[in-house]
């Protein structure tokens, strides 16, 4: 199996240890990466500007590098970009004007023969396929997993194409099939506020802390994510939270890339586990994992 | 703020142009504020959601581009996705903060449209989004040089920074790209 690979700027800096894990896992689990060549920034950030055609040019333009390259399926692991690529090829099925002026903008043609999608969807498959259970050497051992997906990558339903958009499952069925114990939870697809990580950080710790108070609440011995903006909020915010809102949250923040990459047996030391604020190996050894 | 209602503001150029930027109707919201309550930011607003809808609808411009609102809003999408009326509330936050950028209008929240700035910046002359080149130009634009200086560091320890900038070479193609825009539609 192999996939064009799109890892998006945060995981080439903030988020290195998730863009490892999922390269280690991805090569233990038989799926070749061949990352996009000369891709750019996908314009999330960057999409709030004068001009309403930045934010549409920058992800078309990645797209179409896919295609070139032979097009088909891109994985995207940052649910930002994800949404960028998804939405953008949304917006020119319905308008066929903007997708002439993106052409010529971008000075050439775009048949849309790429799908992105989110690798988390890919390896749920492969993970809980019979050819893979040889595979799972490593039991999460009843770990008790909050699995919180955030906004971008389930919203808006009619671009990202989940049906269960607000208690989706498809992590809660990994962790349940690397044999941890998946707990039902309010804040699932709550937003952490990604927008204002370097800026209105206030607004961050509020809302990090009351997504980390209710999976705690509800026992969750650790919380799994497919977002480095999420991870990076909860992670990084936690000491501060805990003096502003006086609670006491031990709760790691782990990707679910290093959760399989656990049960496929890879070494815990090349899952970058020590790059997290709040370390997450005392509960993994605590449950006889590590 | 005092509100104004005559034909004329209520069919302004301004309605059009957030509205057809969302590529959203804004007439079918019955105002039932679904968007109000599921709004995880609509603490911090000086309008909710649906109140700003109702403002577009009622053509008042000044209320909503000096809104806190629009550059609150975190475009999480839950109103939009929430909506029974599909009211492409979020389209319609991010076509009126385009629309205040154009007018010169200052951003309630100027940090909020400082980082979006200080994104271009960097995307424009790396072709990514550099980390470090993000943080600094906007402390350069928000004058808080000591703002999770010890955060930062730390990041920096554990690997979480890079001090260069990956693939700079792409700059020269996104600058091209956004000339073209520029030179077509005026400003970026």
């Amino acid at each position: 199996m192999r996939y064009h690979y799109y890892p998006g700027c945060s995981l080439h800096g903030t988020a290195k240890e998730y863009d490892d894990s999922l390269r280690s896992v991805c090569k233990a689990l038989g799926v070749e990466l061949a990352e996009v060549e000369g891709w750019i920034c996908c314009g999330t950030s960057s999409r709030i500007s004068m001009s309403p055609t930045v934010g549409a040019a920058l992800p078309l333009e990645n797209l179409m590098l896919v295609e070139q390259a032979g097009g088909g399926d891109v994985l995207v692991p940052c649910p930002a970009c994800l949404n960028r690529f998804k939405s953008v090829q949304h917006d020119l099925e319905e308008d066929s004007a903007l997708k002439e002026k993106l052409e010529r903008t971008l000075g050439r043609a775009y048949e849309g023969r790429v799908e992105a999608r989110h690798p988390l969807d890919v390896l749920v498959d492969l993970v809980g396929s019979d050819e893979m259970r040889p595979k799972l050497v490593r039991s999460l051992n009843g770990l008790r997993v909050a699995s919180y997906y955030g906004c971008v990558l389930v919203r808006p339903p009619e671009t990202m194409g989940y049906d269960d958009y607000e208690y989706p499952m498809v992590m809660d069925r990994l962790v349940r099939t690397l044999g941890g114990e998946p707990i039902d939870w309010s804040y699932k697809t709550e937003c952490c506020g990604a927008n204002f990580a370097l800026t209105r950080t206030d607004i961050v710790r509020k809302l990090s802390c009351d997504i980390m108070v209710n999976a705690r609440d509800e026992g969750a011995e650790i919380i799994c994510t497919c977002c480095q903006m999420c991870q990076a909020n909860l992670d990084t915010r936690k000491r501060e939270i805990e003096q502003e809102f006086g609670v006491e949250l031990d709760l790691p923040i782990v990707y679910y890339s290093q959760l399989i990459g656990l049960a496929v047996g890879l070494d815990p030391g090349t899952l970058g586990f020590e790059r997290h604020f709040v370390d997450p190996r005392p509960v993994l050894r605590e449950k006889g994992i590590l | 703020m005092e509100i104004q209602l005559s034909r004329d503001v209520i069919e302004s150029p301004f309605v059009n142009e957030v509205l057809g930027e969302a590529k959203s109707l804004v007439n079918n919201c019955y105002q039932c504020r679904k968007c109000a309550a599921g709004c995880p930011v609509a603490y911090e607003m000086d309008y909710t959601p649906a109140e700003i809808m109702h403002a577009v609808r009622l053509g008042q411009k000044d209320l909503v581009l000096g809104s806190k609102t629009i550059w609150i809003c975190a475009a999480c999408k839950t109103c939009s996705t929430r909506c029974p009326q599909d009211v492409e509330i979020v389209k319609i936050m991010d076509a009126a903060r385009r629309v205040a950028l154009r007018e010169g209008i200052k951003p309630k929240v100027p940090e909020a449209a400082a980082f979006y700035r200080s994104a271009l910046f960097t995307v424009k002359n790396f072709g990514r989004l550099y980390e470090i080149g993000l943080i600094g130009r906007l402390k350069l634009a928000t004058r808080d040089f000591f703002k999770d200086i010890g955060l930062g560091l730390t990041m920096f320890r554990k690997g979480k920074l890079s001090l260069l900038p990956s693939g700079w070479r792409r700059g020269f193609r996104v600058r091209t790209i956004l000339n073209r825009i520029k030179n077509e539609e005026g400003a970026i």
